[in-house]
């Protein structure tokens, strides 16, 4: 008997062959890929941590950016990070596709960007805030004059606490020549954000 | 004869040129004060060099360049160094910056004949492109992007055209039109310098039909060279980088790309002048061709000023009534700003200082919502979609903004200009330009902050593994010697709990073994080579300054032995007296 007649017997048998025949391959390459090419770490949590400000100040109620981005991959809300403010909320919303909640006033509110300063002559030389600082942003020995890199500090305000003679200000940074930039300008209002025909009646009168 | 191309969009704005050609160029003499920011060109700030009371002359180095992307600036003019202090700066945001303030003497006295190199043929294009450094050109057609940089270009990419702009589209502006009229031939002086660098296979020179004379003038000095003058019908931005090579060339530079991708350099008018003086003359760039005008002055027309030159000077030279204008303008009325105040100095990119009336330039009527008429998009020389840029630049939709080119704009303002609903576009664009740039910079920052972060996070981790394996290493030495004790006697501290337990109860018993004198000789004698041979240990043990664990049962052991012994010491003794 040969292979026709066998299919044209058995039509249903034959099909079911046939599929078994095509799933077992493909199954063993799916599970081969899934093993060879196996994504390291948790891709989701990486990308919202690329979108935290990286402050490292653990206002959030997590050691770190990162620990918080994994508990948003794992379901925490978007609204805890004070320094990336509402900027930040946006981008993880459009990031997840929720609503953007506001700010968690828990947590504390958006402030101005700020940086470290050590009142130099004050410095006592404890190394109490290199040892808090997140990010290696404070140089100095021990009894010898410590300063901030300003370059690399974020800010996050955790040097502060920690100095026994509080010779510590967080100088807010200022806007000069190069960090100008243009603003939107002041006429953006209501009048603005609708096309002619969207406008609410009380604007079509205007 | 070469095809003209034509770009998409542009407008035809009033050109309001003939007012400040009625007259030649006019010197704009020594001012009592000369205020030089150390920031006039794209890049770094220069570093200043003078400090306040030093006697300058002119053409002197008083600030040097801070890196690569940066030009030196000189003195425009003999005096003394007032200051160097914040002073307002022509800049749209109104602020001050750090200026170097010269008191002129009036007597403009050279520091020395400076030295140029005549037969720059023979040089190497890298001796001349660091006198074009040393003389700190920076684009004078508004940009200010360093001359030298943008000359030097990229390694290997081959430049195939040099195109001379021109153009000078904008309204009001006549700077070029009459430096081309009375120094054709030292414009292109500076052309055959810039040929002589470059080595392009074709020089194009791009003209508007507007400016007749200067057409003429330039066509007479270029007559015999292979320096092409190419006019072309007038429209509003033909003097954009990119339109103008499209214009010349008929070629697109990409999005995104620079003219430098196609093999295209572009230059000024303005800036091969300044070639010429610093290369031929080795004289620095101090001064510049200036148009004052606007109906609120009198006599406009145009001045060959020195750097640093307050507007409030210029303007008086040209019969300014400062009650007629409501704001003054550096740059035309497509792409200019309002400065803070006459006090503001001409810096090198300053080419035009605009004082209209308030009928001429009346304040913009507020925004309407937009219709979708589309005008804008017809408009555009960069075949934009402005009415989509304003809408996501509203909404702060960074990346739609960027799908949709926003950093092609060249903030020309032909979409504003057009749109019947007065919506201040190109002000959108910049500020939406300036967010993105400052997202990425932010970016750039916190990656930084998050990889130092991890690289404290791994370094602590690594001191505590480091910490953890020697604690280890030290309680399994400790053992080792535990079980070594252990084979030669009752080192072990539970072992030797038992054993006192066991001592005391024979003790009570009577029946020590000690009872005949041989075997409590024999035991004392045991007992103290045990005692010696711990105390060793004990010393060896502090001097390592080992585990206190370690130690404090040592100590133990040994406090124990010497009870041991003397408890044997005494019995035999206890045992003879009853
Ligand atoms: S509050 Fe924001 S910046 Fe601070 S540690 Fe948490 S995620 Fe990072
Ligand atoms: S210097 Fe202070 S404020 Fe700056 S990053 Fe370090 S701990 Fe934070
Ligand atoms: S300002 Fe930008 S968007 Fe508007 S027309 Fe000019 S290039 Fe196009
Ligand atoms: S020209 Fe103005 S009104 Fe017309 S589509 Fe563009 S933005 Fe809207």
């Amino acid at each position: 008997m040969n292979m026709v007649e066998l299919i044209a017997q058995y039509p249903l048998l034959a099909a079911l062959v046939a599929l078994v025949g095509l799933g077992a391959p493909f199954g063993a390459l799916l599970g081969y890929a899934a093993v060879r090419f196996r994504t390291e770490g948790n891709p989701i949590a990486d990308q919202i941590n690329e979108i935290l400000p990286q402050t490292q100040c653990g206002q959030c109620g997590y050691p770190g950016c990162r620990p918080y981005a994994e508990a948003i991959a794992n379901g925490e809300a978007i609204n805890k990070c004070p320094p990336g403010g509402q900027a930040t909320i946006q981008a993880l919303a459009d990031l997840l596709d929720v609503e953007a909640p506001v700010l968690d006033e828990e947590h504390g509110e958006e402030k101005a960007k700020t940086v470290a300063y050590i009142r130099e002559d004050e410095c006592i030389g404890c190394t109490k805030c290199i040892q808090a600082c997140p990010v290696d942003a404070i140089l100095g020995a021990a009894k010898q004059m410590h300063t901030v890199i300003a370059s690399e500090c974020t800010g996050c305000d955790l040097c502060v606490e920690p100095c026994p003679v509080d010779c510590i200000d967080m100088i807010p940074v200022e806007e000069g020549l190069q960090s100008w930039h243009w603003p939107l300008p002041q006429t953006a209002s209501r009048n603005l954000d609708v096309i002619a025909s969207d406008a609410s009646p009380e604007e079509r009168a205007a | 004869m070469r095809r003209i191309h034509d770009f998409h969009g542009g407008i035809h704005p009033a050109e309001n040129k003939l007012q400040s050609l009625a007259t030649g160029i006019r010197p704009a003499g020594i001012p009592s004060q000369l205020i030089l920011p150390l920031a006039q060109h794209i890049g770094a700030p220069s570093q200043p060099l003078v400090s306040p009371g030093d006697r300058v002359l002119k053409g002197q180095l008083i600030a040097s360049a801070a890196g690569h992307v940066s030009v030196p600036l000189h003195a425009p003019s003999s005096g003394q160094i007032l200051a160097i202090e914040d002073r307002p700066v022509p800049h749209p945001s109104g602020y001050s910056a750090p200026c170097v303030v010269i008191e002129c003497d009036g007597r403009d006295e050279w520091v020395e004949e400076p030295s140029g190199i005549r037969n720059y043929r023979a040089c190497e294009p890298s001796a001349l492109l660091e006198k074009i450094r040393s003389a700190g050109i920076a684009g004078m057609g508004g940009a200010g992007f360093p001359t030298a940089v943008k000359l030097a270009g990229k390694p290997g990419a081959g430049i195939t055209t040099l195109i001379i702009n021109g153009t000078e589209c904008e309204p009001y502006i006549t700077a070029d039109d009459i430096l081309m009229q009375e120094r054709a031939a030292d414009i292109l002086a500076g052309v055959d310098i810039m040929r002589h660098i470059l080595k392009p296979q074709e020089i194009l020179f791009g003209i508007e039909d507007n400016k007749p004379a200067a057409i003429a003038a330039l066509k007479t000095a270029a007559a015999g060279s292979d320096v092409e003058i190419i006019t072309f019908p007038t429209k509003y931005p033909s003097g954009g980088e990119k339109q103008l090579i499209e214009i010349l060339t008929g070629k697109q530079v990409p999005s995104g790309g620079l003219p430098a991708d196609i093999g295209v350099i572009c230059q000024n008018v303005g800036t091969a002048v300044a070639v010429r003086n610093a290369v031929i003359y080795g004289r620095p760039l101090i001064s510049r061709i200036t148009t004052v005008t606007g109906d609120a002055v009198t006599a406009p027309g145009n001045f060959e000023v020195l750097l640093g030159t307050p507007m409030a000077h210029l303007l008086a030279l040209a019969g300014f009534s400062a009650e007629k204008c409501e704001r003054l303008i550096m740059g035309g009325p497509m792409m200019g700003f309002t400065v803070s105040g006459a006090e503001v100095p001409v810096v090198k990119t300053t080419n035009c200082v605009l004082a209209p009336t308030t009928r001429e330039m009346p304040t913009p009527p507020p925004a309407q919502p937009c219709i979708r008429c589309g005008l804008c998009a017809q408009a555009c020389p960069a075949s934009l979609l402005p009415q989509q840029l304003f809408w996501f630049a509203q909404g702060k939709e960074f990346d739609k903004l960027e799908q949709h080119n926003l950093f092609d704009c060249i903030e020309c303002g032909a979409c504003s200009w057009v749109c019947p609903s007065h919506i201040p576009l190109v002000q959108y664009y910049r500020a939406a330009k300036a967010d993105i740039v400052k997202q990425r910079r932010d970016h750039e920052k916190s990656e930084q902050a998050r990889l130092r972060f991890e690289a404290r996070q791994e370094r602590i981790a690594r001191e505590e593994a480091e910490r953890e394996a020697k604690r280890a290493a030290r309680k399994q030495a400790a053992e080792k010697r535990a079980e070594l004790a252990a084979e030669g006697g009752d080192e072990d501290p539970v072992q030797a709990a038992i054993e006192r337990a066991r001592a005391r109860k024979t003790a009570q018993q009577g029946t020590a073994p000690a009872n005949t004198p041989d075997g409590g000789v024999k035991q004392l004698a045991a007992l103290r080579e045990k005692l010696a041979k711990t105390e060793q240990r004990l010393a060896l043990s502090r001097e390592a300054g080992e585990d206190n664990k370690i130690v404090t049962a040592l100590e133990a052991t040994v406090q124990r032995l010497r009870d041991r012994i003397s408890a044997a010491e005494q019995s035999p003794a206890e045992r003879e007296t009853p």
